[in-house]
């Protein structure tokens, strides 16, 4: 341990030099990045020319000696009971290597009863769950096949409407309490919570370090206390993650070693959970994952088509293919659950919260862990009274999986709704109210910059801008919300670094790049330590032989894997010093600023570049590892011991009062995500995010059958997701937001970025019209049916 | 003139396995390259071209015509491969993104535009990108934004948000034909 100067705060604004206890064998802290020669700097992907030319492999790319291709079976029935399968028929059809049943289904809520393992899926309780797989020369073949499994069917009732759901005697999904374990892209639903027919709840909530009952009190005392009161009853429908790569994988097995090939978030957890479901040890299965066409908290673990593909390899003795088609995609492998949230805020007249209420249900079909309370809990967390009561209602549908903030664009919908309603209530600026409200330091410099930015001063009250077009039947409105996400991190993140006699650099960590390129700032990062070019530093990851990283979900990676990368070039740098210092007779060879290594020869001082001192070394390489220390210093708070990400977006839209469509045409947004290592990448998650919001906001549902309980829409057709056409322009705003407590001090950002974007754009189409929509997606029909019909407070169905 | 090498796996049998048709020759002209291939006329130019030819950089993401990442270049249209039967493509030219760059060490100015714009994000919708805005700047050398995005409005991309893809083909515009080195690691 050692003391040393690090710069804290925002740069630009508040940041100072703070006194700061650092560990033992880290380098010394970065200053703001303008001081820097690589980092910060808007990079290119080193891999973009991979991209561009086809060359990235893919999981479905992925070409095995003798090849075969694995389909699933799913149900075509939302619930039944299985009293057995016959896979024998199916073995004879033509070019068919192998079939298997399902030994016991991965995802979705369990029951406590039906934990123990190894025996045949008992109940189907969504359409589409997987039974069988079939393996076989060509893909069509396995299709063909799969009708040839006789599946014995006890149909049951089913029910996949949240509401027919609650209704006494609707059809039972689970018959007893459940439970699900969570993904490291978050969710999970622990046991022990009360649960009667299809509802499983309330889980309690209250801001962190507060007691859920003395909240509860203090929320029923401040709603009696005749102040403003706003309430609000917020729907939101079930999105599908759509990664335009499906799930897959390739299993291959050498004797009893298993290699799989898999589109994957966390190349670790699809190791672990095939090793613990196969009983094989884990140093037995190796996962690769080059490049992963998207994931967005989906891709977690081996999944059911991952089980299957190895079992298939395991009977069938030959390398099996199984990615999911579209269908599958949309019915098995999760979703952003829906919701019903009604919320009630306390005001006093001078705008200071007094109270939030917020009571609900999510519905994430057979799983559970459908909470949306995140930003009531934390946005406003200085609100002295803060109670949130979440309930799980269950359907027979796909269970839901973590989705990019899980929870929180759900949230936001309701809260930052309610805000803005709050804020007419009271005669107050939306943006003047989240002011007196909300003290973080990254949102209150991120709404002055959006505001600047976006020209807010133009807003006026709700369907007081002129009239446009021809008819004078275009409204424009302005709005805006804010969202929060956490500063997580895993410190079982490792990396080495590698230097060469040639002056060249190898960083080997076990993370995986789902698209958001972390291959390249781990490269800056070793590159600004060893003050090398970017060109001469070689990435390699996305192999679980690679020292242990982490899984890309809530926003961990960049603040997880590429500190350990800078240590690790630090360390390396000190074997390098180790090394060449008795051979330039420089006994107090030491890392200095730039890369370069100091010291004293002879009575006078030298200086070598990495490139100069590499080319002395009598061995071919020295090389140093780092695991991800704890942040720094925990004690020292700067007012944010507990990191909350901000992030503001500003949206400006235009609604077609006659044929109900809305435009969004800009979107500014401004955000904080620690040390924005590689502004190019970030500012590309915040189009992400931005753009998944909108699409979220105006498009996306998935639509059921209530008879049949069939996905109307297991496409990307009538599933829309937004297209080249449905794009706003989008400014952004980036902090640089320093807290001292890594060698790196970055942040992910790919969470925050989609959280506000759906409220920011329902708070301007009720600006644009005057009429507030409850319900998402904000379709023309409910545009043209909220315009027919007087305001309520609740949701117009 | 060479051809590419092929493997003939491909099914006698249709999806519901009641009766067979024979497996045709299809003789196709692949990124400049004649090339043979023993498949299935039902079979899809987009399996011809990954599993039969190898060629694995044009992707699958929807199976039927909605997304556009199987896009390729038929006769110098874009087209889905997901949708075309192999048959169709008799006779043909097709360009898929293999083709798109002039030499292993030099990209095509489109290419090089959305590495230097960030247009590829994970990747997976960049091929069929890159084939579109081809597609478009042969139509229309300086499209306007609008027109940049009529063009692309077949192409779904998940995870970009657009943005940059639009300024590459803004960037590629400017490049002015000339090919550019680099993108190398």
């Amino acid at each position: 341990m050692s003391r040393a100067e690090v710069l804290v705060g925002l740069v630009g604004a508040d940041a100072t030099l703070q006194s700061r206890e650092l560990p033992d064998g880290v380098p010394p802290s970065w200053r703001e990045s303008s001081t820097l020669a690589v980092v910060g700097k808007p990079t290119q992907r080193i891999d973009g020319s991979d991209k561009v030319t086809g060359r990235a492999r893919y999981t479905p790319d992925i070409k095995r000696p003798g090849l075969l291709h694995g389909k699933i079976l799913g149900s075509p029935h939302p619930h039944a009971r299985v009293h057995g399968v016959n896979i024998s028929d199916a073995e004879a059809q033509p070019g068919v290597k192998a079939v298997v049943v399902l030994p016991h289904l991965l995802g979705g809520a369990k029951l406590e009863s039906e934990k123990a393992r190894g025996k045949l899926v008992p109940v189907v309780r969504y359409l589409g769950q997987p039974i069988a797989a079939v393996a076989a020369e060509t893909p069509e073949q396995a299709k063909a096949a799969l009708a040839r499994i006789k599946v014995d069917f006890e149909v049951l009732p089913h029910v996949v409407d949240p509401d027919e759901a609650l209704k006494p005697n609707a059809p039972l999904v689970f018959s007893g309490p459940v439970s699900m374990s969570g993904s490291a892209g978050g969710g999970g639903a622990k046991g022990g919570i009360p649960q009667k027919g299809n509802l499983r709840g309330p889980k309690r909530g209250a801001p962190r370090g507060k007691d859920a009952a003395q909240m509860e009190q203090a929320v029923a005392a401040a709603l009696r206390s005749g102040q403003t009161v706003v309430r609000g009853t917020y729907r939101t429908q079930v999105q599908t993650h759509s990664a335009l790569e499906t799930h897959g994988l390739t299993a291959e097995w050498a004797g009893d070693e298993l290699t799989v090939w898999a589109s994957t978030q966390g190349i670790f957890s699809v190791r672990d959970e095939l090793a613990e479901y196969l009983e094989i040890p884990t140093s037995k299965v190796r996962v690769i994952t080059d490049f992963c066409g998207g994931g967005f908290g989906a891709k977690f673990g081996a999944g059911n088509y991952g089980v299957l593909a190895a079992l298939l390899a395991k009977k069938a003795a030959a390398p099996v293919r199984v990615c999911l088609d579209r269908r599958e995609e949309h019915l098995a492998v999760g979703n952003r659950p829906a919701s019903e949230q009604n919320i009630a805020l306390v005001s006093g007249k001078d705008g200071k919260l007094a109270a939030i209420e917020l009571r609900g249900w999510g519905a994430g079909g057979a799983g559970a862990g459908a909470g949306f309370a995140g930003p009531a809990n934390n946005v406003y967390g200085h609100c002295p009274a803060i109670y949130t009561e979440e309930f799980d209602v269950f359907t027979h549908t796909g269970p839901l999986a973590a989705f990019r903030a899980p929870g929180h664009p759900q949230g936001a919908f309701a809260l930052e709704q309610a805000m803005d309603e709050l804020a007419e209530k009271l005669g107050i600026d939306p943006l003047e109210l989240r002011e007196r409200n909300d003290p973080h330091p990254g949102r209150r410099l991120e709404r002055q910059k959006a505001a600047e930015l976006f020209g807010w001063s133009r807003r006026t009250l709700a369907g007081q801008l002129p009239p446009e077009g021809a008819l004078g039947h275009i409204r424009r409105g302005l709005g805006m919300a804010q969202g929060c996400w956490y500063y997580f991190w895993s410190d079982d993140s490792h990396a080495e670094v590698r230097i060469h006699r040639d002056g060249t650099a190898e960083v080997l960590a076990g993370v995986q790049d789902i698209g958001t390129g972390v291959r390249t700032p781990l490269a800056q990062v070793v590159a600004e330590e060893l003050g090398i070019p970017l060109a001469s530093v070689k990435v390699s990851i996305g192999d679980t032989r690679l020292p242990v990283g982490p899984g890309s979900g809530g926003s961990v990676t960049t603040g997880s894997i590429t500190p350990p990368a800078r240590d690790a070039a630090y360390q390396a740098r000190l074997s390098l010093c180790k090394e060449v210092a008795p051979l330039v007779g420089a006994k107090d060879l030491a890392p200095g600023p730039g890369g370069k290594l100091v010291g004293t020869a002879a009575g006078k001082p030298i200086e070598l570049s990495l490139k100069q001192a590499a080319a002395k070394l009598r061995k071919e390489q020295v090389s140093g590892t780092a695991r991800r220390k704890p942040d720094y210093d925990a004690a020292a708070t700067n007012g944010r011991a507990w990191g909350q990400t901000g992030g503001v977006q500003l949206a400006e839209v235009t609604v077609d009062t006659l044929t109900g469509i809305i435009r969004v045409e800009r979107i500014v947004a401004a955000h904080d995500c620690g040390r924005p290592l590689n502004p190019l990448l970030v500012e590309s998650q915040i189009h992400g995010g931005i753009i998944q919001g909108i699409s979220y906001a105006l498009f996306e549902e998935r639509r059921l059958d209530r008879r049949t309980g069939r996905m109307l829409n297991a496409n990307l057709e009538q599933y829309k997701i937004a297209g080249a056409l449905d794009v706003p322009r989008i400014d952004i705003a980036l902090l640089e937001d320093l807290h001292g407590r890594t060698s790196t001090d970055a942040r992910g950002i790919g969470e925050p970025a989609t959280v506000p974007t759906a409220a920011a754009v329902a708070n301007a189409v009720y600006n644009a019209i005057g009429v507030r929509l409850r319900e998402l997606p904000l379709t023309p029909a409910r545009v043209l049916a909220a315009l027919a019909a007087p305001a309520t407070g609740t949701a117009p169905r | 003139m060479s051809t590419h090498g092929h493997d003939s796996h491909h099914a006698t049998t249709t999806s519901s396995g009641t009766f067979t048709r024979p497996l045709i020759e299809l003789r196709l002209r692949v990124n400049g390259i004649d090339t043979v291939c023993v498949v299935h006329p039902m079979a899809r130019l987009l399996d011809v071209l990954r599993e039969s030819l190898h060629l694995s950089g044009t992707k699958e993401g929807c199976g039927e015509g909605e997304c556009g990442a199987c896009a390729v270049l038929l006769n110098g249209e874009l087209v889905c491969s997901c949708l075309v039967p192999a048959l169709q493509a008799m006779g043909t030219e097709v360009t898929t993104i293999e083709g798109v760059a002039p030499s292993l060490a030099t990209l095509d100015r489109v290419q090089q535009a959305f590495v230097d714009c960030g247009g590829a994000q994970c990747g997976i919708c960049t091929p069929g990108m890159i084939l579109a805005a081809k597609a478009l700047l042969t139509r229309c050398p300086q499209p306007t934004e609008a027109e940049i995005r009529e063009g692309l409005a077949g192409n779904l991309c998940r995870c970009t948000g657009y943005t940059k893809i639009f300024s590459s083909v803004l960037r590629a515009c400017q490049a002015d034909g000339a090919t550019t080195e680099g993108g190398e690691r």
